[in-house]
């Protein structure tokens, strides 16, 4: 549905993506991840036909969004991060414009299907401007469907909204996925864990990490980690901890808490409880911990190459 | 031209949704009713040519106020991100929202009519000078509004967009002035170049097609530039 290669964009000198390429199948939610200004919004920008790349090229079911602009645009419902709206238009209007503007021909019962997927009802009437961020929010998604395109770009969906907003606009945007092929960007971890099918982690321009959010989870989970709290802990508990077969490292985390890394595949839980009772510790707490997708996101934006931006 | 059609639509819904035509055509319809009153209680003439000759100062005001917010708005709003990322041509925008703005400028004009009622009713007027008159008024204004649109074109701030506007509108009026001082061939070329030289055959009662040329060049020389002003995002 998507296909995306080798994909670069300079603005001047400062590069902005370098070398993305990827590609998503129809009906997949794609969750594009990573810290701000990372090239999230100019590589969708790139897909929606707004801006060209530098090289490399994109495809929206198969029109290539350079040379075969309008076809490709004519497949995508785009929602920009800043949600733009016409501020002095009512609700109905916007949606009408938009929808002739994309060829819609049942203008009325398009316009009323996305009122009321996107929770409008009662809202046509109203002007733009005098609503609160949350509808403001809904009428730009409403804006993206209304034409029921079969691809769908979302710049951070769910910025700026409160938790309830969230929670609906994420359960909204999993019910589109299969019908239609998602791309989000998000710098919200858990939503890219519980909305998206599969992630894409970009930092620096580069995509760092591709795979589903479990099984990113998992290359890092290989090593156990392991949470251990003690009543009566001595100086030397660290090193001691450490000593134990398999275990790679130990930390302590700001509560006074053991954080104990283990070998992918070893399991040291065992060894760990037999040295609390032998030392009288007091054991007090002794779990396995999942390792986040948070932890997984930083591990590997961290180890990336710095920039020659980031060093000039 | 669907969609042509769709962008002119919006853009007149827009234009008096809030409050600047309405101010546009009033401080344009003050101006001309004050100055149509002076002139004719003065010259007692059953003409409206000094009248048209007085309009193409106030319509040098008026058309940035009707043009300014055309792309500017779009701009600061992000609106255009949503407008060029549609099934649309950059052109096709350009010409909707032109259209919008020339349908305005028709309005208003198309309300002066009142006067040459008023003179038909006090006198009898010659309709000829007052048709071409119009003619030549419309497409004065039509060359001011694709200015004004250019300039929109270039900034996300209304206020900058509506002063270049003037400037370069006044600059195009007075170039002439350098005629004098530049002599030879130059001369001609500047005072042909000159928004001030062409309208007055209009006022006479002659439609001269180096006039019309002129204005109509103007106009599509500026909207030209506007596309391209649009495209400039390709490569920024």
């Amino acid at each position: 549905m998507i296909e995306v290669e080798n994909l670069t964009k300079f603005y001047g000198p400062a590069r902005a993506i370098q070398d993305v390429s990827f590609t998503v199948e129809p009906g997949e939610i794609l969750g594009f991840l990573g810290p701000n200004a990372a090239g999230k919004t100019t590589t969708m920008r790139i897909l929606a036909g707004y801006i060209p790349p530098t090289s490399g090229t994109a495809r929206i079911c198969g029109h290539d969004v350079l040379f075969d602009s309008l076809a490709a645009r004519r497949n995508i419902g785009y929602l920009p991060e800043s949600v733009p709206l016409y501020t002095e238009m009512t609700v109905r209007s916007y949606l009408e414009f938009f929808a002739r503007l994309r060829g819609v021909r049942q203008v009325a019962t398009a316009v009323e299907r996305v009122v009321a997927l996107c929770g409008l009802e009662g809202k046509e009437g109203e002007v733009i401007g005098r609503l609160s961020r949350g509808y403001r929010q809904r009428v730009g998604l409403a804006q993206a469907l209304v034409h029921d395109p079969p691809v769908l770009i979302l710049d951070e969906p769910t910025v700026g909204l409160d938790p309830r907003q969230i929670a609906e606009v994420r359960s909204l945007i999993r019910s589109l996925g299969g019908s239609h092929t998602i791309i989000l960007s998000t710098h919200i971890l858990p939503e890219a864990s519980q909305v998206c099918s599969r992630v894409l982690i970009i930092n620096n321009g580069r995509i760092v990490a591709e795979d589903r959010p479990e099984r990113l989870a998992a290359r890092v989970r290989g090593e156990q980690q392991i949470l251990l709290q003690l009543g009566r802990p001595e100086p030397e508990s660290e090193r001691l901890l450490r000593s134990i077969r398999g275990v790679r490292s130990v930390s302590r985390d700001g509560q006074g808490r053991y954080r104990i890394a283990c070998e992918p595949g070893a399991e040291c839980r065992p060894a760990v409880a037999e040295l609390c009772v032998q030392r009288g510790w007091q054991l007090l707490e002794l779990r396995t911990q999942d390792v986040t997708l948070e932890e997984v996101f930083l591990r590997l934006t961290e180890d990336t190459v710095p920039t020659p931006e980031v060093q000039a | 031209m669907r969609n042509v059609a769709n962008i002119a639509r919006r853009e007149l819904e827009a234009y008096f949704l809030s409050p600047i035509a309405y101010v546009a055509i009033a401080i344009f319809l003050f101006l001309m009713g004050y100055l149509f009153e002076r002139i004719l209680y003065l010259s007692r003439e059953a003409t409206l040519q000094y009248v048209f000759y007085n309009m193409t100062t106030v319509l040098m005001l008026v058309s940035p106020l009707l043009s300014m917010r055309l792309f500017a708005e779009e701009n600061r709003a992000g609106t255009l991100e949503l407008l060029l990322t549609s099934p649309v041509r950059d052109w096709e925008v350009v010409l909707g929202k032109y259209l919008a703005a020339l349908g305005v400028l028709a309005l208003a004009l198309g309300l002066t009519g009142v006067y040459a009622l008023v003179l038909a009713v006090v006198g009898q007027p010659e309709w000829g000078p007052i048709l071409t008159g119009y003619l030549g008024m419309f497409l004065f204004g039509a060359s001011l509004l694709a200015l004004g649109l250019l300039t929109s074109s270039w900034t996300r701030n209304q206020v900058i967009a509506a002063f270049s506007a003037v400037v370069l509108i006044l600059f195009l009026w007075v170039i002439d002035a350098l005629a004098s001082s530049a002599g030879g061939p130059l001369a001609g070329s500047l005072r042909y170049l000159a928004l001030s030289q062409h309208f007055e055959d209009f006022l006479r009662g002659v439609v001269d097609t180096r006039h019309v040329a002129y204005y109509l060049s103007l106009t599509f020389l500026c909207l030209f530039l506007t596309v391209r002003s649009l495209e400039s995002r390709r490569w920024r």
